[in-house]
């Protein structure tokens, strides 16, 4: 067991740079040498689901570009009525700051993984999950302002019906993302304080041992759900 | 040829990875249903895919009897024709030769290939299967459901396609398909992260990935593409499920259906189109390039001849699969797009031309002058060039924007794609089946039963598909339910078609003799033994046949040579397995 562990710590002998990535790509074995078959995994599954968003988004672009009636204005219909004036964008400000503050958490979490406290690595995804549930609960009300205005899919008081349409399904599918992974942080978090992965206890369906790695690839599909919301809000708000 | 000093072999690394623990099945239900083991996985998908690909045979009969006898058959009538159209080539594309290529082929091979005890992550990987089962059930669930399958087409535009026009459009027909194609994306995504993983983090000590079979850089490259190119086809179709059943208006523009104007307004059509062909031209691929690796083992093992050019022809898979992401609007000339963009597509069309003759030149300079065994997998390999050379040639015309406009929905354009990507990889399908029966069985199939069925599905084929390259240039239009009395087709047309039906059901019926091949030598097969066809890669090196749960017993195998050391001079045999040593041997891996 132990030089297989070596591997991932040892001191690297292998090239530098381009000459590095050649290295890898010819050896045998493997190809990215120190990614585990999990993370390897992970990061192919995001590839895909970023042409999944790439396409959502796409097809959103398309639709406010030529649809024949006139878009709503962002700024005026995603305002909340604060104090006695339309503060534009706030709530979805609040949001991203709260998406954007739970990849720092899980960030930290990570890092307490590697150094195998279970109790703080515990805790911080915790932390992760909820404000995760924070973001999803934020959106509910996002969602039920609008419906309560006139949103509908197939339909909106200020104009292109492809509004409502783009609106729900987008948020709605991010939402979805959010929402797995709140339930995946909650269930990794389980384990992480029943300590599984101290004892590699073997895992209820696959009977594979489980490792502290699964909070980094937990992490990596968290990051990447905070990326995409940056590109939503980036495409749907601001524009 | 290259000598190899003596006490290289001691150069493969030591192994980085641990070899993985397999889950032991306990029962009956694991060991063979709820399988996790990728051979099995394998063979289940390989039935489904036959079984359901035999309901899309059923229905090109259908289809065929009407056009060469409008009027005769009561129960065929346009709507059943449109129906049979659409579920024939869906079946075909994605849930025969997608599922076949990738998680039948791609499951069997790729462990045994590159040296694994299993897919990395047999638990999904058995998953895959099971919704990919499910997806299938879905899109049968269409024939029993009010109103019957969507007869939208394959390519299931809209509008038309969800208005009451279309059959199944205000039924449940176009929901099921929608619905269906969605599990099916789900299912493969699971299976196909395995194959993508396993090739490249799970392979054994040796194999790098210049060493690896054409096979596994075909299915690979496939696996890749596929990830990338269904979400489109998950998106369109998510997005189409809401116009049906929401009332969105995605890619309903302002229409009148029935002499009333709809609720839809604004939406755009082509961007169903852009985002059905961005999905629906690598699917050629995905398609094509498994058969791509495939055909160049069988020529190589059956000519023992090392393949001409291997670097060559993996970095032509690996360029084929990027440029086919930059050519789908060709399949939109006349879609009402931009014409600025025809220029681009086509160019980009005909360049693709030139990693393909590079395989198809490649695979010629193999045979050349090589020790031809025309076994049935060789003959089958031969059939292919010739074929997929004709299928390519007419994709060099349709290409062409001036010259497709004209041959656009015209039987030429089915003439092409039966050829290219259908009759082609079909062709390879047979060919590998009857390559590796023997191993996944332990028996061989039957020779003179498998000569009938070559000679027939083979000349049989081109006599269906190359008379509809004419029809097509007479102007006969395609998805036509019937003719009827037109100045520009003459009669013989006619007379063509009953020919092309008759072919059809003979052809279709020679499949039946392949079916019964298939069940009677699992019984009554010559026994293979482990390597009947003096082949050098991994997977007939086992010391089981068929392999054993995890492949291997207990030592993973090493590899020391590439794939293809077939007639190297001054070797006792005219083949070299990749785990045998290289001390003091020779090899003809540099000659790559």
């Amino acid at each position: 067991m132990a030089q297989f562990i070596q591997s991932h710590s040892a001191p690297d002998l292998r090239p530098a740079g381009l000459r590095g990535v050649a290295a890898d790509f010819s050896s045998d074995q493997r190809a990215f040498k120190t990614a585990s078959w999990g993370k390897a995994m992970m990061w192919i599954f995001l590839l895909s689901d970023t042409f999944v968003f790439g396409c959502f988004l796409l097809a959103y672009m398309t639709a406010r570009m030529s649809t024949p009636v006139a878009w709503p204005n962002p700024s005026e219909v995603f305002a909340l009525h604060i104090g006695g004036q339309d503060v534009p964008l706030i709530l979805i400000a609040i949001m991203t700051f709260v998406l954007i503050s739970s990849s720092g958490t899980m960030a930290m979490a990570v890092n307490f993984g590697y150094r195998k406290e279970r109790a703080r690595t515990a805790a911080l995804m915790l932390v992760t999950a909820l404000l995760g549930a924070t973001f999803v609960g934020m959106q509910a009300f996002e969602w039920t302002k609008l419906i309560s205005e006139g949103v509908r899919p197939w339909e909106n008081p200020w104009g292109a019906a492809q509004f409502g349409s783009t609106f729900f399904m987008i948020t709605g599918f991010h939402g979805t993302h959010v929402t797995i992974g709140v339930i995946f942080l909650l269930i990794v978090a389980r384990k992480v304080w029943r300590g599984d992965f101290d004892e590699e206890r073997r895992g209820f369906f696959t009977s594979r041992k489980g490792h502290y790695e699964a909070v980094e690839i937990m992490g990596l599909y968290w990051h990447f759900v905070d990326l995409v919301w940056v590109f939503i809000f980036a495409f749907f708000y601001l524009w | 040829m290259v000598e190899i000093p003596a006490g290289s072999a001691g150069a493969v690394p030591s192994a980085e990875v641990e070899d993985v623990e397999l889950y032991h099945p306990k029962s009956w239900w694991t060991k063979y249903v709820f399988s996790q083991d990728a051979k099995i996985i394998a063979v289940q998908y390989s039935v489904t895919a036959i079984s359901i690909g035999l309901v899309a045979l059923v229905l090109s009969w259908l289809m065929r009897l009407q056009l060469a006898f409008p009027g005769y058959f009561e129960f065929i009538d346009a709507d059943s024709y449109y129906q049979f159209i659409t579920m024939h080539g869906m079946i075909m594309v994605i849930y025969l030769l997608t599922a076949l290529f990738l998680g039948g082929f791609g499951n069997y091979l790729i462990p045994l290939m590159v040296g694994a005890r299993d897919m990395v992550f047999p638990y999904a990987n058995m998953l895959s299967y099971w919704v990919y089962l499910i997806a299938v059930l879905i899109l049968v669930g269409g024939f029993f459901a009010p109103g019957g399958p969507t007869g939208a087409g394959w390519t299931l535009y809209p509008p038309q396609a969800v208005l009451s026009g279309t059959p199944g459009g205000k039924d449940w027909g176009i929901l099921l398909m929608l619905s269906s194609l969605i599990v099916f994306i789900i299912g493969f995504t699971m299976g196909g992260l395995n194959y993508v993983v396993t090739v490249l983090q799970g392979r054994t000590r040796g194999m790098t990935l210049m060493r690896m079979p054409l096979t596994v850089w075909g299915i690979f490259t496939a696996t890749v593409m596929a990830l990338l190119a269904f979400p489109a086809l998950f998106v369109a179709c998510v997005m189409m499920l809401f116009d049906r059943l929401l009332g969105t208006s995605f890619f309903m523009p302002a229409i009148v259906e029935m002499g009333e104007q709809l609720q839809h307004g604004g939406g755009s059509p082509i961007l169903f189109q852009h985002l059905f062909w961005f999905f629906g031209h690598p699917e050629v691929y995905i398609v094509a390039l498994p058969a791509f690796g495939i055909v160049s083992d069988l020529i190589s093992t059956h000519a023992r001849k090392n393949i001409f050019g291997y670097r060559m022809m993996v970095w032509a898979i690996v360029i084929i699969g990027a440029l086919s992401f930059i050519v789908w609007a060709h399949h939109m000339y006349v879609s009402g797009m931009n014409p600025a963009f025809g220029f681009f597509f086509a160019t980009t069309t005909l360049i693709i031309a030139i990693p393909t003759a590079i395989k198809v030149y490649n695979w010629v300079l193999t045979l050349w002058r090589g020790d031809i065994h025309l076994t049935l997998p060789m003959l089958f390999a031969l059939a292919f060039i010739v074929t997929f050379v004709n299928g390519g040639l007419t994709g060099l015309f349709l290409g062409n924007v001036v010259v497709d406009v004209p041959l656009s929905d015209t039987m030429f354009v089915v003439a092409h794609f039966h050829m290219v990507m259908g009759v082609a990889p079909i062709l390879v399908i047979f060919g590998a089946i009857y390559h590796w029966y023997p191993k996944v069985t332990g028996r061989m199939l039957n020779d003179a039963l498998g000569h009938i069925h070559f000679w027939t599905t083979f000349l049989g084929t081109y006599a269906i598909f190359f008379p509809m390259h004419y029809l097509g240039l007479l102007g006969v239009p395609r998805r036509y339910y019937e003719l009827g009395e037109t100045a520009f087709v003459p009669p013989s047309a006619h007379t063509l078609n009953v020919f092309i039906t008759v072919m059809a059901l003979v052809v279709g019926a020679a499949q039946m003799i392949f079916l019964f091949n298939l069940i009677w030598s699992l019984f009554r097969g010559r026994e293979a033994g482990g390597n009947p066809w003096r082949a050098t890669t991994l997977e007939w090196q086992t010391p089981e046949t068929p392999p054993a749960h995890g492949n291997w017993g207990k030592e993973l195998p090493v590899v020391y040579r590439w794939a293809y050391d077939y007639s190297v001079p001054g070797a006792p045999e005219d083949f070299i397995p990749q785990t045998q040593p290289a001390t003091g041997g020779t090899t003809r891996e540099a000659i790559a």
